[in-house]
């Protein structure tokens, strides 16, 4: 394990990956991590493409399914050997927990800002239109987008999209929120406004799970950094030593090759 | 000349109820064949591609005669009216199978990704999030399809159903003027095709707007 030890408290993680493990055929991509999220925390994941971190993050709601071991939310196994109906029902409950968002967006064409944010609440918690209506005006005048609450996805700017789109999973009241790569897609002046939003997640205290390649954005929020490479965790710290003073050659490689590409 | 005109009339009503019939099967059967090829099951999607290829495969024409001259040899029995649509029926569902899968294959993974996220099932996917989207893209290949059986009813007249083709070769025989009768039929089958391309149509654009 690469338990960093002060930040790790005794409490029990509230994300638990143990020796997570993902093969496709010979080719192993994710080899024996390990990772403990606490409640509340703010894990940001960076690393070359390829590197597995987005398997990594889609291994956590089982889009990309673990070959190997295991992951935890709270004292709730997510990827369990149940038989194929069983397991459905499982992971269909595990999702409504974990809120995603994703880095084309992916909203729902033929539904409003509206729709999109109440079809969850509506079909999985059974909320009338009222109160799905409501919930669905809280959550977006929280991203700033209440006042395009009937237009159709097509009518706005990706900045705006993905916002609806945080609203849309913050919608399901999840416990963890995983983000990949949320502003790679985004017009560099249409960042600025997503990750405001995911900063004022942050100070709710929102446990947050981030793959980034904005290495400032990462740097102001988050509480923990891990570097991936080839399928594995190379490094690991807070943000301040991860950035300022890696100690490993390839987290500082990387560093230096990526800020080089951003001062092009 | 005049005498066969309401002749014609009727036979023109009996090719839009073999087509109105052909493709009500041809829908459903699509549906189902489609959700075949799609299944999680290999037997199922085996089944579904069987056939596809089947009656994909083989003259419409030839499958009319199978079921209808070949149908009593096995113990079916069926009047030439409802071995057509039951024939054209199976044939068109064949091809709308192809059309309804490619239509829902070609929905982005994404949707289905965002949507089993927030932890919707296979079924509500399906449901509120890929069909909606997929039905949009289907209107108008379905059209073709609809469009192509349409024209394939003139087969049935090789199995002796009184419709249009059946009824232009019919009076040839008395009235000795075959660029007439097939003209008349032909004009016909246009303005049922023509018909039915403008309902098409009309769904198409009003998919789009909703």
């Amino acid at each position: 394990m690469n338990d960093q030890g002060d930040h790790m408290t005794d409490q029990k993680p509230f994300v638990d990956i143990q020796h997570a493990q993902k093969s496709y055929g010979a080719l192993e991509v994710l080899k024996d991590i390990n990772l403990q999220v606490q409640k509340g925390q703010i894990v940001a994941i960076i690393g070359p493409s390829g590197s597995g971190k987005s398997t990594l993050l889609r291994a956590i709601n089982d889009l990309d399914p673990l070959t190997g071991g295991e992951i935890w939310l709270e004292d709730k196994q997510i990827n369990k050997n149940l038989p194929h109906r069983q397991y459905e029902k499982h992971i269909n409950l595990v999702r409504q927990e974990i809120g995603m968002v994703f880095q084309h967006f992916n909203l729902f064409p033929h539904l409003t800002v509206r729709g999109n944010v109440t079809l969850a609440p509506k079909m999985l918690k059974g909320l009338s239109d009222a109160d799905a209506n409501k919930l669905a005006e809280e959550q977006l005048d929280k991203v700033g987008m209440l006042e395009r609450i009937d237009y159709y996805p097509s009518q706005l700017s990706g900045g705006q999209k993905q916002r609806v789109a945080i609203a849309r999973a913050l919608a399901m009241n999840p416990k963890v929120m995983l983000f990949d790569e949320a502003t790679s897609a985004l017009d560099p002046e249409l960042v600025e406004e997503v990750n405001l939003v995911m900063k004022k997640l942050a100070e709710e205290h929102m446990t947050m799970i981030i793959v980034t390649h904005e290495m400032s954005f990462a740097e102001s929020v988050c509480d923990r950094v891990l570097f991936m490479d080839q399928g594995v965790v190379v490094e690991e710290g807070p943000p301040e030593v991860m950035f300022r003073n890696p100690k490993n050659d390839r987290t500082k490689e990387f560093l230096r090759k990526h800020l080089a590409g951003q001062h092009r | 000349m005049q005498k066969v005109f309401p002749f014609f009339l009727e036979a023109a009503w009996i090719t839009v109820l073999l087509s109105v019939l052909t493709t009500i099967l041809g829908l459903i059967l699509g549906a189902v064949g489609a959700s075949a090829r799609l299944s999680r099951f290999a037997l199922i999607r085996f089944l579904g591609a069987a056939y596809v290829s089947v009656f994909r495969g083989t003259p419409a024409l030839i499958q009319l005669f199978i079921l209808y001259f070949g149908g009593p040899q096995i113990g079916i029995q069926l009047d030439a009216f409802q071995a057509g649509v039951i024939g054209l029926g199976i044939n068109a569902g064949a091809y709308m199978t192809e059309t309804m899968r490619g239509a829902i294959i070609a929905i982005d993974k994404g949707q289905i990704e965002a949507a089993r996220t927030v932890g919707l099932s296979r079924f509500q996917t399906m449901r509120y999030v890929v069909l909606p989207q997929a039905m949009r893209l289907m209107i108008r290949p379905l059209g073709v399809n609809i469009n192509a059986m349409i024209k394939a009813t003139a087969l049935v007249a090789a199995i002796s159903v009184v419709e249009l083709t059946y009824t232009a070769q019919r009076f040839i025989g008395s009235t000795y003027k075959p660029f007439e009768m097939f003209l008349i039929a032909g004009i016909l089958y246009m303005i049922i095709i023509y018909i039915t391309g403008q309902a098409v149509s009309w769904l198409d654009r009003k998919a789009r707007i909703s």
